[in-house]
């Protein structure tokens, strides 16, 4: 809302306020100032001048000499190109030195050899137009009624000199998008009166009245509360004067015309929007307040079409429907140049009604915004009155008497308990009864002995707490001294599963990999990318109505994709490496109308920084770290976003599927446009953390010394060494302490298809120092098992 | 006798004090065997018993003395000699070191924990709950009925009729409420999401921190002290806040909160454009259909409630001026936290 200072004045005097003392202490009361803007800053040193005498340049054929009145002693001399001027005009003139808003800087100087002490201006030179100035000339120079003395400060003459202050306002103060409720704030922030006087129109008395011209019927009073209407016979369409046009203006609404200016401004000073039809365009000689037919046709005033339905409420006359209620006005009852005979329509709509109307044709309007918010029913008739006195004062039109108005929604005004002691409780203040009545009744409420009355425009306060609050605000949330609560003592802290997470995040870092954050929501595509297959059950996502795009429509159920996506954009980039990780949400669909299970899993991914047995050193970190146990990594064919052969799924002790490492499918790699290989795991958290195993508990440190034993042998390429761990540990050696695999060799002296493997065991008593004997018999024990069960001998 | 003793000393000094004296020799050559010392020790017979036991104790302190001189000095050659050898290893300590990866937590994860450990302090509890929500409790719950002007300010992803992306963490205030009674002291932070196209200010995906609490006689003033303290944890000892009135319609009374820069310390720079405050916070009084809902009794109990915007926090606290850096996760930024 952008409040015109001059206008405000109207109502109440901030003459001795300063502009920065105004903002503050209205932002501190509730009434959020955005900025300030003082029109006519950047005008400076134009004054009216009146031109005397005209002669034409000697040396230039389009230029004119003219010697111009500027209020001083002696003429200027000016020289100008501009057709249209003429001895005895009245003109904007730029002296020496003179700021225009375009940015010039106009200085005194010869023009063709002849002394020109400045310039004459176009509307355009002055930073306006013509619905500022409908009667200017636009190319030409602005031609000034004789209603200022030569010499006058041209923003004085033009109504230059302004400020306006733009505010935030909240959705529930609906009433302060209007210079009323704002001089009422200011009035109740900076404790002065102001006055705002009952319009009274002035009325034909020529036996003429209303009822010869309209009948008004609501037959939706659920959704309007309120309508009334004023007709307005032998109306003079003409601009508005310029007060009124520069008003509007700094409100940033455009001028048209008296009557469509008329209905702006009362919407702007009354906060109450209105409309004004054309009389002879109604049929039937009525109104009539409807539901839409379903597929009913309107044409709205900006010439767009739109196809209603019956939740919507229309103003009709007996054919036709000429506005959609509180939104915009029907191109088939515009105010037109001939218009004769307006009606003026001030009424009061349900917001939420007008709210989904507006919404769903896609036409918000400062109406259709003021009405959703909800507006006061009470306000119709002062808004409806000003408007016909404005017509008055415009010389606009004769107003007729009567009033149409009919009320079907009127409602008793809310009446709540006055609990200072609560109030009081609520804030830890010990304000009076008195200071809190006096500042609910600057703000319009009446206060009795133990009870509040609210006014009619404040539908947003309901209870104590709201009572509290404009209290609060007006004596200044700042003048409230902070206090520190006694209370139970609570404990602070992360829950189990909280400090899980923070451990798997230290963890992850330390091993060198970045924290990546990203977006939750995918497009479908990206399970294209990492060849999902069509029917796979992993599509079935959350889908979103109103995506902003493809890209962010559904929810996610792997978060690989977006972590692959991630690199390849560093790839990109042409980062040389990275190494990533997110614990990232996925949204596991349920039931319909049923929420998806939103899991946590550890996502890790990079290029460059390993292979395959480095991410599977990463995960098996994870898995001590979460001391879950031996887990089994065994090879995976089937997930088509990873490389066959160098794919594995981690299993638990207790068989579950923790998650999947591997080096990423050539294919999937190349869907992000990479040449080298790229390597991800995703582990399930949920899992993990369900896992874990107990507290680790302490064992002493070995008195006696290992035994460790090497030995390698051939054995084909396709066992696993896994395979030969397992036979290992499992032969019943119970000095068995570790197993390491420490070399694995092919080429020379290794046959095609066999690899040479090398194992070394670590054997150890808790008792003694073992002997030789006992390491040998141990050993012996192994190779026997590796021999029987995998057919394997030791190499010679 | 005595003369020729000093005369000893002073004569082993003097070769031990040159820088290559062969030390085997002048041990030899003094204390051996055929020594000029022993020499004199042997000697002794000749002297007179009163001047005996003089001449004795001064030879044995000059043996001590040339003892004592030697080792020195063998010391000092041993050491000369390592320090030969170290010069020689010397390397080039302005070599780059080598590259030990280090992983960096994101900016928003640093601040949102930080956040989490100064509440934490505090005696409150994280709550977690669902982004993908039912529309009750992201707005009903909240005060905020169907069709209420305030959703137009959080414009909302939609599911379906009743569910959404939550456009606020609030909507876990509510399941907390529901779930546990009073005294209640939590903080929520999550993501959350609203239909913003992306720029330099905007992503459709944020991450917001919740607080609430619930208790008997809880105030207007206690959430002020409360949120000072906080800010003063969080920016600096020396932070002060600012309260002005504000619209949320599910506290009463409700605030924005500004904080004093912690760049300029409220004098006004570039980074709070002059304002010297910036404005980071959404507070307020618990409003009583809020409590209602969640069958708490308003006469009994109160409550307050604030909401930051993390991203908010991180941009100011790092200086970054493009949301979309945080959500790029480009190595180069990444790094820099």
């Amino acid at each position: 809302m952008k409040l015109s200072l001059n206008w405000l004045q109207d109502y109440i005097n901030i003459d001795d306020i300063s502009i920065k003392d105004y903002c503050d202490r209205m932002t501190n009361t509730g009434s959020k100032v955005e900025g300030y803007e003082c029109r006519g800053d950047n005008i400076n040193n134009v004054v009216v001048g009146k031109i005397t005498t005209l002669q034409k340049h000697p040396n230039a054929d389009k230029l004119t000499i003219c010697s111009v009145d500027v209020g001083t002693e002696a003429p200027v001399q000016i020289i100008t190109g501009a057709g249209n001027v003429f001895a005895g005009a009245y003109v904007p003139v730029a002296l020496n030195g003179a700021k225009l808003p375009t940015g010039q800087t106009i200085k005194a100087g010869k023009l063709r050899g002849e002394l020109s002490f400045g310039m004459l201006c176009s509307i355009s030179e002055l930073g306006l137009d013509t619905h500022d100035m409908p009667f200017a000339d636009e190319d030409g120079i602005l031609i000034l009624d004789d209603s200022h003395a030569p010499g006058t400060d041209i923003r004085d003459a033009l109504m230059l000199r302004d400020t306006t202050v733009e505010f935030e306002i909240t959705s529930n103060r609906p009433d302060c998008l209007s210079v009323i409720g704002l001089a009422r704030e200011t009035s109740a922030s900076f404790n002065r009166p102001f006055n705002i006087p009952k319009p009274k129109p002035t009325v034909l008395n020529d036996g003429d009245r209303i009822e010869n011209y309209l009948s008004v019927q609501i037959d939706a009073p659920d959704l309007c509360p309120r309508y009334a209407a004023r007709v307005v016979k032998n109306v003079r369409i003409k601009p508005s004067p310029l007060w009124m046009r520069m008003r509007l203006r700094a409100a940033g609404v455009r001028p048209i015309n008296n009557i469509v200016d008329i209905t702006n401004y009362v919407m702007l000073e009354y906060g109450q929007p209105m409309h004004a039809f054309d009389y002879a365009c109604l049929d039937g000689s009525s109104i009539i307040v409807r539901n839409a037919k379903e597929g009913e046709n309107f044409r709205s005033l900006d010439d767009v079409d739109h196809k209603l339905t019956s939740d919507m409420l229309v103003i009709a006359d007996k054919n036709k429907a000429v506005a959609l209620a509180g939104i915009m006005g029907g191109a088939n009852s515009e105010i037109t140049d001939s218009t004769k005979t307006v009606v003026f329509e001030s009424a009061n709509f349900l917001g939420a009604s007008v709210r989904v109307t507006a919404k769903k044709q896609g036409m918000r309007t400062e109406s259709s915004s003021r009405f959703e918010k909800g507006l006061d029913p009470e306000n119709v008739l002062p808004a409806l009155e000003r408007a016909c006195e404005l017509v008055n004062l415009l010389d606009a039109g004769d107003v007729l008497p009567g009033i149409a108005d009919i009320y079907p929604g009127k409602r008793d005004a809310r009446v709540l308990p006055f609990e200072v002691e609560k109030i009081n409780r609520l804030l830890a203040t010990d304000l009076s009864t008195d200071y809190m009545a006096k500042v609910l009744t600057s703000l319009g409420f009446t206060v009795a002995r133990d009870t509040v009355t609210v006014p009619s425009w404040r539908g947003d306060v309901e209870g104590m707490a709201d009572l509290a609050e404009e209290i609060a605000r007006i004596y200044g949330y700042n003048n409230i001294e902070s206090a520190h609560f006694r209370a139970n003592i609570t404990q602070g802290k992360l829950t189990p599963k909280q400090a899980y997470e923070q451990s798997m995040h230290d963890l992850l870092c330390g091993m060198g990999l970045d924290e990546i954050c990203t977006f939750s929501f995918i497009s479908p595509k990206f399970y294209d990318r990492i060849r999902i297959p069509e029917e796979d059950a992993a599509r079935r996502s959350i889908t979103l109505l109103n995506p902003l795009g493809e890209d962010t429509s559904i929810m996610r159920t792997t978060a690989l994709p977006s972590m692959l996506d991630t690199l390849a954009r560093n790839n990109n980039h042409s980062n040389p490496r990275a190494a990533l990780y997110e614990i990232a949400t996925v949204y596991i669909p349920q039931g319909e109308d049923e929420l998806p299970h939103e899991r946590k899993t550890i996502v890790i991914g990079f290029y460059q920084n390993g292979d395959f047995y480095t991410l599977k050193g990463m995960c098996e970190n994870i898995i001590t770290k979460s001391r879950i146990g031996k887990c089994q990594y065994s090879a995976y064919t089937e997930n088509p976003a990873f490389h066959p052969g160098k794919c594995a799924i981690i299993t638990s002790p207790c068989g579950k599927e923790i998650g999947i490492l591997g080096e990423i499918h050539p294919l999937v790699a190349q869907n992000y446009d990479f040449d080298l290989p790229v390597y991800a795991a995703v582990l399930d958290f949920e899992l993990l953390y369900s896992l874990i195993g107990p507290e680790p508990q302490y064992t002493p440190l070995a008195k006696y010394p290992a035994s460790a034993r090497d030995f390698s042998f051939v054995c084909d390429e396709t066992l696993e060494v896994g395979a030969i761990e397992r036979v290992i540990r499992s032969a019943g050696v119970k000095l068995l302490e570790d197993v390491r695999l420490f070399d694995i060799y092919r080429g020379e002296q290794v046959a095609e298809g066999k690899k040479s493997v090398a194992f070394r065991i670590s054997l150890r008593s808790p008792e003694r120092t073992l002997t030789d004997e006992e390491a040998d018999k141990a050993t012996a024990k192994i190779l026997a098992a590796l021999q029987r069960e995998l057919n394997i001998n030791i190499r010679s | 006798m005595k003369d020729t003793l000093l005369q000893i000393k002073a004569e082993a000094a003097e070769s031990l004090s040159d820088a290559n004296v062969d030390i085997e020799a002048v041990r030899i050559k003094y204390l051996g065997k055929k020594g000029a010392l022993t020499a004199v020790l042997r000697g002794m017979g000749q002297i007179s018993a009163e001047e005996r036991p003089i001449i004795g104790q001064l030879a044995n302190e000059i043996r001590q003395y040339i003892e004592s001189a030697i080792a020195e000095k063998q010391e000092e050659l041993r050491y000369a000699k390592l320090l030969e050898k170290l010069n020689k290893e010397r390397i080039d300590v302005t070599v780059p070191g080598a590259e030990i990866p280090v992983g960096r937590r994101h900016p928003l994860s640093i601040i949102q924990r930080k956040l989490e450990q100064i509440f934490i302090g505090m005696g409150f509890e994280i709550a977690e709950g669902p982004e993908v929500e039912y529309g009750y409790y992201n707005f009903e719950a909240l005060n905020i009925p169907e069709n209420h002007p305030a959703r137009d300010t959080q414009d909302t992803f939609y599911i379906n009729d009743k569910i959404l992306l939550r456009s606020q963490t609030s909507p876990v205030q509510v399941r907390v409420m529901e779930k546990q009674r009073p005294p209640i002291r939590i903080i929520s932070p999550g993501r959350v999401y609203r239909s913003d196209a992306v720029d330099a200010t905007h992503s459709p995906l944020f991450h917001q921190l919740e607080g609430l609490v619930v208790d008997k006689n809880i105030s207007f003033a206690d959430l002020k002290g409360m949120l000072e303290l906080f800010a003063k944890n969080m920016f600096g000892g020396n932070t002060k806040i600012r309260f002005r009135p504000h619209y949320f319609p599910f506290t009463e009374p409700s605030a924005e909160v500004d904080v004093s820069c912690f760049n300029c310390d409220g004098k006004g720079c570039r980074l709070c454009k002059g304002e010297g405050y910036i404005e980071i916070l959404g507070a307020g009084m618990v409003h009583p259909n809020v409590l209602r809902t969640c069958n708490i009794d308003p006469d009994v109990y109160s409550g307050f409630a604030f909401g930051l915007g993390i991203e908010r926090v991180v941009m100011f606290k790092y200086n970054i001026d493009d949301m979309r850096l945080l959500y790029e996760n480009d190595v180069r930024f990444l790094s820099q936290f």
